[in-house]
């Protein structure tokens, strides 16, 4: 497992996501309910959520590259987000998994959830682009 | 009788809606409107960096910026504050966007059913005809305009 912060962008970090572990190499992102994530009084802001699912989907992929030895730039291609329910004042956890890894691209598909994992909040899919930094 | 609610207005809603929340962080702020669209822009900031090593945007503001300026569209069209639900939201992303650059978000909602609004829209750097992201969505209307609550 990387140093977790690196796995972080500036904005991610200031949004207040943190990685909390891993499973099945990929990092497990939490968020806490806070003023700043919040959109309709009392549930996650869409916007907040999707950057968390985005989050853990560049996480999962990054963890993998790093594992295989590759450091190229990522670049978002598109990102589809399914709202599933209100996203409540609680603890939210993200974990991405990785679809397909290509040579130049990637397929990430990415959960949302709170209580129950059985019950995601909402799902992503992601195209991700790998692009060398020689390039 | 209750007196008919004023119809929805972006401009005035938004001074509200950019002084709270996630909007408020984002320091999201009003543009310009018309019938069924809304402009939005989101102010460049350090700290919502994407990248260590470039000025550029994350996508996640980016993203929350489209949602906002989706419901804001929708509740211009309908001319009524209800609440509504993102359902999906599909942001396909051209090219970063320019270093140390503001970021303006245009959405329209170009059809309404009973229960659905389908929206669409672009989000650019300063010239709409080179977009850094376009997007499409549909929400879901899930009950009636809290401001008519008391008249219920």
């Amino acid at each position: 497992m990387p140093d977790p912060e690196s796995l972080l962008s500036a904005y991610a970090r200031s949004l207040g996501i943190a990685v909390n572990g891993s499973e099945d190499g990929a990092p497990l992102l939490t968020i806490e309910f806070s003023d700043i994530v919040q959109g309709r009084p009392g549930a996650f802001h869409g916007g907040a959520t999707s950057g968390l699912l985005e989050t853990a989907g560049y996480a999962a992929l990054r963890a993998r590259l790093i594992e295989e030895g590759r450091d190229p730039q990522l670049k978002p291609i598109n990102i589809t987000v399914q709202f599933l329910s209100a996203g409540k004042q609680k603890q939210t956890y993200a974990k991405g998994r990785i679809t397909r890894l290509g040579r130049r691209n990637a397929n990430v598909s990415v959960e949302a959830w709170q209580d129950n994992r059985d019950r995601p909040i909402a799902t992503a899919i992601m195209n991700i682009l790998m692009a060398d930094r020689s390039a | 009788m209750a007196k008919p609610l004023p119809p929805f207005d972006p401009k005035e809603a938004s001074k509200l809606f950019t002084q709270y929340g996630h909007s408020g962080w984002l320091g999201l702020r009003y543009s310009d409107h018309g019938e069924d669209w809304v402009e939005l822009e989101l102010p460049w900031r350090e700290d919502l960096l994407g990248e260590e090593d470039r000025h550029v945007l994350a996508s996640g503001p980016i993203i929350s910026l489209l949602d906002m300026a989706s419901g804001m569209s929708i509740w211009t069209a309908t001319k009524t504050f209800t609440p509504v639900a993102t359902l999906d939201l599909r942001v396909d992303y051209q090219r970063p966007a320019r270093e140390r650059s503001a970021v303006t978000a245009r959405v329209e909602c170009y059809r309404r059913t009973k229960s659905a609004a389908f929206v669409r829209g672009i989000a650019h750097d300063g010239d709409p005809d080179d977009p850094v992201a376009t997007m499409a969505g549909v929400f879901m209307t899930i009950a009636r305009d809290p401001r008519s609550a008391s008249h219920a």
